[in-house]
Formats: structure tokens, sequence, C-alpha cells
């Protein structure tokens, strides 16, 4: 780290330590760490002289909309610089070492300032809409790239290209070499050991933690433009990026793993005060949708990620809750015109779609291989097709056809409405704040259920299906047992959520369980949350899934191009973080190793 | 299970093996083999390269369905699956290692125990009170194991990272999981040095001596040499020889065998076979009718050849279930 630019050596050797950018090291930790400095101060700037831009960017001395965000950004990037260099109060922000962080968190008002700017000229179309506020955030943010990006770094050893290599294969290789380079201007060290605290110091941190989620994910939610939103996701991602390689997101997946209930408890804790934070119901509704989408993807990671099973068509056990749920709970389109209470209905979904699970998982899980994806892929647009056609038309009159089930009626529990607005505690909780409360608990029964079953000699005998089928059997496990046991059980998870998806809804419709739609939920989203969140942990499909359900639902600008976006989104982050965003601690052994991460692990993994 | 206790088993024979045969297609991996493993002993099986040993314990394990021939375990006819086969009490290793390699080492181990816990989904769910005593002990008796070969320090490391020759043992302690009274072990120290030989030999005492028979693949002549009661060997599918390790080692037609020399009745190349089938079928033909035409047997041996030729050729593509 210490040492500056020597004499070139051999071509095999590992390049002496230096940047991409050829500065003085002292110069150049300097430069981005003061840049990061004027990047907040430039946030206080007024960037442009209209208010046609949403934000309020025209204040001199407050920030406003996305300056927040590049305030964020500086504050990051000066905060790691200060780190750095060993200032006391801010060594713990990185225990793995800071470079890497500072690179990040620079990149990260970088783009969000570079972002906003040209969103600004092209909005309102002329260079002369900045204010000379805009122009200095620019600078000072593109300093503090430069300053990051001269910080030394350790060079990999490189192999030169094969004297008798052609010009694509040479091309190839030198390409291949840049990219290692690149990624190993991103390392980071291993991390330093943490100091030990008291317990309730510990439990303090992880609130802390948990209160700082909340609000990420809270203003994510209610940012009300799509400038906001597209900020939002490049400082979100920048910095998360930047906190991992400091080593922050190691200290804090610690903390939890010792305080994992504690944690448990927090965490729905803090969902719960969401609903509260908001005095509009169109975000609670939002919310509602994604908890749905999430706990859904998290019953799906049971069947894919734990079991290795490939359920193409997980959707519609979904869709058979919803329906069930819609046609016993007193909808005017109904024909079995029944009303059942609402635990009632709970169960006739979870139990109807546990059914059609066995009955779909039965014939097929003795097989191996892609056969079931192909059967469920199958079965998904079955049920969506047979639900348009009961009709009366093209077959009895069930399910009201394509115009669907409506006007099911608000759920009643112990008298309490949760159709209308109540107000506890000056809080005031309106329709869909009940349906997310309400929701949230089934979440926490599905994060139970996986946790405890994963955990459990039935958990050990999936992955191990998973691992090796084979060898599985010759240990004993009757595969096809354990294979209908995980599949029925994510079937019946999804059921749970779809009746509440009904009564939030008013309507089911046959639509709404595709296998490929613009927009979530739809087998191919939920699989994609699962593998983006990360397979086999609980954390991962959450994320992913909440991800997943508010880029499309925020960025309705990038309408039929929606899918292509995201197929190239997908393709990216599993270039870059195979694991997925939340990784389970041994895929990243295995797709990572030559990170070495640490060989030990404690509990499950998961 | 399924039939149970017809034969008068005389009280120590663990495992009997009676005319198993094993056909893939018109190729006869294993023909006619018996063997009899009795508790307390070790019995090797030894065999050139592709003499049918994996296919043999394939076959014992319920891997594979025997063509022919029965396979009893203490005196019960063994069900033709393999997590039957493993709680019925019949463990093994893999040839090519099949651990569950994102799996610590102490899960691994658990997974073994499978059979004997009983926990079942709601017991998880649920947390009762019985979860908690079960899984305290499975893992009690898995750390035991552990311990037995030597692993317990490495107990939350991931399978896969374990250098190989403790992934071999490792395999040994998950079969052993199973409380097994017969354990059959497929070249356990296949890219072993001479010193993790030795202890792999220790390993299999102390695994007899805990009263589990064994039944050993392998090519190192004098690890069999110095662990086996008996020893068996294939050749080409058939039993050649069984004996004391120092007759096997003896005998001729063993060596001539590993050396790849023909010995009478088993050429080796697939020409001769087809050869040895006409002869062998103008033999069977002229046995049952005087005077059978000659233009008849050849084309049953054109037929018979053929068939061979197509199963060897399928055989490299399937290897997987190996
Ligand atoms: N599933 C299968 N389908 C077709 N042929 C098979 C199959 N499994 C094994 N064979 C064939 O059976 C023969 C015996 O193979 P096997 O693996 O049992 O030999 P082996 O004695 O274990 O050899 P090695 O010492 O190399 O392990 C080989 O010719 C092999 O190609
Ligand atoms: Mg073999």
């Amino acid at each position: 780290m210490t040492t500056t630019i020597t004499a070139d050596t051999a071509k095999t050797t590992p390049a002496p330590d230096k940047g991409f950018i050829p500065l003085p090291e002292k110069t150049a930790r300097a430069l981005a760490t003061v840049g990061g400095a004027l990047t907040v101060l430039s946030a206080f700037l007024a960037w442009t002289w209209t208010s046609a831009f949403p934000g309020d960017l025209t204040v001199y001395g407050y920030p406003g909309g996305l300056q927040w965000l590049a305030l964020i950004g500086g504050a990051l990037t000066t905060a790691f610089g200060l780190a750095s260099y060993g200032v006391k109060g801010f060594r713990w922000l990185a225990p793995s070492g800071a470079d890497a962080a500072i690179k990040l968190s620079a990149l990260a008002a970088f783009a969000v300032i570079w972002y906003t700017v040209i969103a600004i000229v092209v909005k309102l179309g002329a260079i002369v809409d900045l204010e000379p506020g805009a122009g200095i955030a620019a600078l000072v943010s593109l300093l503090a790239v430069i300053g990051a990006f001269a910080l030394p770094f350790e060079r990999p050893s490189l192999e030169g290209p094969d004297p008798d290599d052609t010009g694509w294969d040479k091309f190839k290789h030198e390409a291949g070499n840049k990219w290692t380079t690149v990624k190993a201007s991103f390392a980071s060290g291993p991390a330093t050991p943490a100091r030990v605290l008291p317990s309730w110091a510990e439990i303090l941190l992880i609130a802390a933690v948990l209160g700082l989620g909340l609000t990420v994910f809270t203003y994510g939610i209610t940012t009300p433009y799509q400038e906001l939103f597209i900020g939002f996701l490049i400082t979100t991602g920048f910095g998360a990026a930047a906190l991992n390689k400091a080593g922050l997101m190691g200290r804090v997946t610690t903390l939890t793993a010792r305080h994992r209930n504690v944690a448990l408890v927090g965490a729905f804790a803090a969902a719960a005060a969401f609903p509260l934070t908001q005095t509009d119901d169109q975000y609670a509704n939002l919310g509602v949708n994604i908890l749905i989408f999430a706990t859904v993807a998290l019953g799906l990671n049971i069947v894919v990620g734990l079991t290795g099973l490939l359920d193409l068509g997980y959707v519609a056990f979904l869709g058979v809750g919803a329906y069930t749920a819609a046609l016993v709970s007193g909808s005017p389109n109904s024909p079995f015109g029944v009303q059942l209470p609402f635990w009632a209905a709970l169960l006739a979904g979870a139990a109807a779609s546990m059914i059609f699970g066995v009955l779909i998982g039965a014939p097929t899980l003795r097989l191996r291989g892609d056969y079931l994806a192909i059967v469920t892929l199958g079965f998904g647009e079955i049920f969506r097709i047979s639900m348009n056609n009961l009709d009366g038309v093209s077959g009895p009159d069930i399910t009201n056809g394509p115009n669907g089930v409506a006007n099911i009626p608000n759920i009643n529990l112990f008298g309490f409405d949760f159709g209308a607005a109540h107000t506890i505690a000056g809080f005031t909780i309106g329709r869909f704040a009940n349906y997310f409360l309400l929701m949230l608990l089934i979440t926490l029964i599905v994060v139970l259920v996986f946790r405890r079953s994963a955990e459990s000699r039935i958990g050990r005998a999936w992955v191990a299906i998973r691992e090796d089928e084979t060898a599985a059997e010759a240990m004993g496990i009757n595969g096809f047992r354990v294979k209908l046991i995980a599949f029925a059980l994510g079937a019946t998870l999804a059921g749970l959520a779809g009746v509440v998806q009904a009564h939030v809804q008013y309507t089911v419709t046959p639509d709404q369980y595709q296998f490929a739609n613009a927009v979530p939920p739809n087998s191919a989203f939920l699989l994609a949350a699962v593998v983006l969140g990360g397979m086999g942990t609980i954390a991962g499909p959450l994320v992913g899934g909440s991800l997943l359900f508010l880029i499309p639902n925020k960025l309705q600008f990038l309408g039929e191009y929606q899918l292509l976006v995201f197929g190239f989104a997908l393709i990216i982050l599993m270039r870059l973080r195979p694991e997925g965003l939340i990784p389970n601690r041994r895929n990243q052994l295995e797709l990572h190793p030559e990170a070495a991460a640490p060989t030990v692990l404690g509990k499950a993994g998961v | 299970m399924t039939t149970t206790t017809t034969a008068p088993s005389t009280a120590e024979t663990v495992l009997d093996a009676r005319g198993v045969t094993m056909r893939f297609g018109g190729l006869t991996a294993v023909r006619n083999v018996d063997l009899t493993v009795r508790s307390g002993e070790i019995v090797g099986l030894i065999g050139p390269n592709g003499a049918g040993k994996t296919t043999f314990f394939n076959c014992l394990t319920g891997l594979y369905i025997p063509t022919e021939g029965e396979v009893r375990y203490k005196g019960t006819v063994l069900p033709p699956k393999s997590y039957k086969v493993t709680a019925a009490g019949v463990a093994r290793t893999f040839q090519n290692i099949r651990l569950f390699n994102n799996m610590t080492v102490l899960e691994n181990v658990l997974v073994g125990r499978h059979t004997r816990t009983k926990e079942g989904l709601w017991s998880a769910l649920l947390r009762l009170p019985g979860f908690h005593r079960e899984e305290k002990a499975s893992r009690e008796k898995a750390m035991e194991l552990l311990e037995f070969i030597g692993l317990d320090s490495k107990a939350e490391h991931l399978a896969r990272n374990l250098p190989y020759g403790d992934q071999r043992k490792l395999e040994i302690a998950r079969a052993l999981a199973s409380d097994p009274g017969l354990i059959l072990l497929d070249e356990p120290t296949a890219g072993m040095n001479p010193q993790e030989t030795r202890t792999t030999e220790e390993l299999i005492f102390a695994i007899r001596d805990k009263g589990i028979a064994v039944l050993v693949i392998e090519h190192d002549m004098r690890f069999i040499f110095n662990l086996c009661d008996r020893v068996a060997c294939l050749v080409q599918g058939e039993k050649l020889v069984e004996g004391t390790a120092s007759e096997v080692q003896g005998d001729e037609r063993v060596v001539a065998a590993y050396l790849g020399e023909p010995f009478e009745g088993a050429p080796g190349a697939e020409e001769a076979a087809a050869v040895e089938a006409a002869e062998a079928g103008a033999a069977e033909a002229v046995a049952a009718q005087a005077d059978a035409a000659e233009a008849e047997a050849e084309a049953e041996a054109e037929a018979e050849a053929e068939a061979e030729a197509e199963a060897h050729s399928t055989t490299s593509t399937d290897g997987e279930a190996k």
C-alpha cells in the first residue's frame, strides 16, 4: 500500500501497486476525501433555476430530491476517506479496508449527480437550464472519482498473451486480463476482528441497522417521481456495494446471526412500522403487494433454493389459493354463494394449493431432471386457461372467465373491518395498511416455516437431494417423498399468500397468473426474485422480490422495453454476482473460490 | 419391506448374494456371481478395471436392479431401492467421491443418520419437545463418528474444502452414521498416499471391531493382503476365484487377468467375443438339434454380436448412474 511507483519489472510478475490514474497516493487519497466533502457541500447549491424539474433543486442552502442522494454519496466517500487515514471515530467504518469502498461511494455520488444533470438538460431542453451549482457538483464528484481511481491497489499477476494467438484470441485474452485488473481494484481484504461488545450494545446496533433499513425501504417505496427512483437505485446499489466491500455488511451478518431471534422480531417490528409512517394509503397498497410477491418468492425458495427443483409454474399455486378464497368468501360471482370466515378461507386456500401441489408433484417427482420444469410450466398455463374457460360458455360457470371473480368482500376478523380505516393510538391505518399488517403475519409464518424446516432433518435431506440425489438416496433418503413434501409445502405457502391477495385486490382474474409478463407477479419474475436475491436464503427472495416488484412499478416509462431491460440487468447482475444479492455463504464460497472466505461456517448458513 | 425370511440363515451370514447377473443391453457386466460375507469378516473384491466390481456393488445396494439373482441381508431379500437397502442396514461409499459438497462435514454425517431418526416436518415446524432431543442426539452421534475417523476438528468445514483423503474418510463416516451391519467400500484408498492408506487400514479394522462386516473393493494388493480375511476376484463380470488373500494372489489366472493375458474362456477383444458367441451358439445348436443348419447358428451369433457392440457404444455415454 505504501509503495509508490517503482520501475517496471517483468511482465509475468505482478505489476507494482498503483492506481488506474497516475497520481501519487497521498494526492489521490486527499483528492478523493476532499472531493467527497465538496460533493456534500455542492448538494446545498441550486442546480437548476426552474422548478419544472421535480424535487425543487432551485434553492441555495437546502438540498432537495436528488441532491439528498448526492449528499449521501459524498458523505460516504468522505467518511471512508477519513477511515482510510485512520482518523479516530471513523475506523470502524472499514474493517476490511476502505479503498474499494471509497471507489464505490465516489462512483455513487458521481453517477447520481451526472445522471441528474443529464436528466435536467434532457427534460428542460438546454444546458442553460442548469445553475452553476450543477456544474460545481459535477466537477467535484468527478474529482473525487479521479482521486478514488488513482488509489493504488494490489495488481493481480497476469499472464501475457500466447504469442501464437491470433487477433480474436489475443483480444479475448487481453479483455480477460483487463477485467481481472478491474476486479482486483475493487478487492478488499479480510475483516479485522470485531471488538467484543456487550449484548445490549449489539442489540442496539441491530436496531439501528433495522431502522436504517426501514428508512431506505420507505424512501424507495415512496419516491414520488421516477428520476428520484432511478437515483435511489444508483445510490443504494453503489452504496450497498461500498458498505459490503468495507466489511460492514459482514459485520451486520455476524451480528444478526448471533442474535437471530432478536433480529427477526426487530425486522418485523420495523416492517410493521412502515404503514404507520405513511399518511397516504397509496404506498401501503404498494407495500402489501410487494409483501405478497416477496413472500411467494420465499415459498418458492424452498422448492428451488433448498431442494433444487425447477418450478416454472409456481404462480399458479398463488392463483389456486386466490381463486379458492375468492369462491368461498362471498363474491357475487361465485356459484357457491358461501361466505366462510377468513380463517376458514385461509385454510381452504392453503389446502387447495397443497392438493394441487401433490397432484402435480406425485407423477413428476419420481423422474429426475427437466421433466418437472416442463410439467410445472404446463400446469401453470393450464391453470390460467382453465380459469379463463370456466365461464359458462366453454365450460361450467365457476370462475366467471376472463372477467374474474369480482367484488370480494373485505375481511372481517372479530369485528375488525379490514376495509375501513381505523385510528389507533393517533395513527390512521387505512385499508391497505390493514392488509399490509395481515400479510406481514403470513410472511412471518413463511419465514418461520422456511427457517425451521431448513434447519431440521427434512431440510438437510432437501439440500442433500439438491447436492447429489443418488448419494442422498444411498444415505437412506426417500427422494420422492422428500421432494414431494418440499413441493407441496411450497405450494401451500403460496396458497396462503393467494388468499390475502384475493381480498386485497377485490378481484381475481386469470391474467394475474401468467408465466411471463411485464409486471409481477408471474412465474418468471418469481424465479428471478429467488435467483437474484440469493438461493437458499431467507433475506434473498425478500429483497429480490421487493426490488423486482418495485422496479417495474416505478419505471413505467420503460413500457414495452421493460422485459428487455430486465433481461439485460439480470445478465449483468449474474455476471457480477452469480450468488445473488444476499448470498448463501456456501454459494459464495463455491462461486468465488479465490475470495478464500472463511472455510468454517456457523449455523446452517441460511 | 418386502418378503421376509425364507431360507434358514446360518446366523452369522450377513450378506448372501446368489447368482447376481447384471446385463446392460447385450453387455453382461456381472455374470452369475455368488458371494457371502459373514459377520466379523472383511472381504475383499478385486479385479481389473471394468471387471464389474462397482456394478456388483450397485446391484447389492439397489442402485441397479440385477437382471437375475437375489441378494439377502441377514436372511431378508433386499428391496431394489437404494434408500430401503440403507434402511435395512447396508451402507456404502462411492468410488468417485459423492459427498454433499456444499454442506458442512457435520451435516454430511447428519444426513447419513436420516434413516435412524424419525422427526418429520411437523415436529420441525412446531419444534415439538422431541425435536430438540432427537436433534441433539443426532449431533452427538455424528460428532462421535467424526471423532472416530479423526475429523471432529473440521466439523464446521464445507465438505468441498476438505483434502482428498479426508473426503474419503468423511464418506465412510457418513455411511457409518446409518448404523449399518455391513459396509461396502468402493476403493477407499484410491488416490491416497501410503501413509493415508495405512490409517485407512486401521480405520477399517476399527470398523470391523465395531461389529460391522466389511466388503471392500481395492486395487492396492498390499492393502487387500493386510486387511482381508477372504478375497474374491472378478474378471469380466465373473467370479474367477475366491479364497484367502494369499491363495488368490498366487492364482495364475488372477495374475494373467491383471496382466491382460487372455485365459481360457475369456477373450478380451470384441471380435473374439463375437467369435466365441458364434462358437457357443453353434455348440448349443448342435446340442439341441443334431443336424442344425450352420447358417442359423451364424445368424444368431451375428445378432448377438451386434447387440453387444451396441451395448458397448451406449456404455460410454451412460456412465451417469455409476
Ligand atoms: N449403467 C451402465 N450402463 C452400461 N454399462 C455399464 C453401466 N455401468 C457399468 N457399465 C459397464 O460395466 C462394466 C463394468 O464396470 P464397473 O464400473 O463395474 O467396473 P469396475 O470393476 O468397478 O472397474 P474399476 O476398477 O475401473 O472401477 C464396464 O464395461 C462398464 O462400462
Ligand atoms: Mg469401480
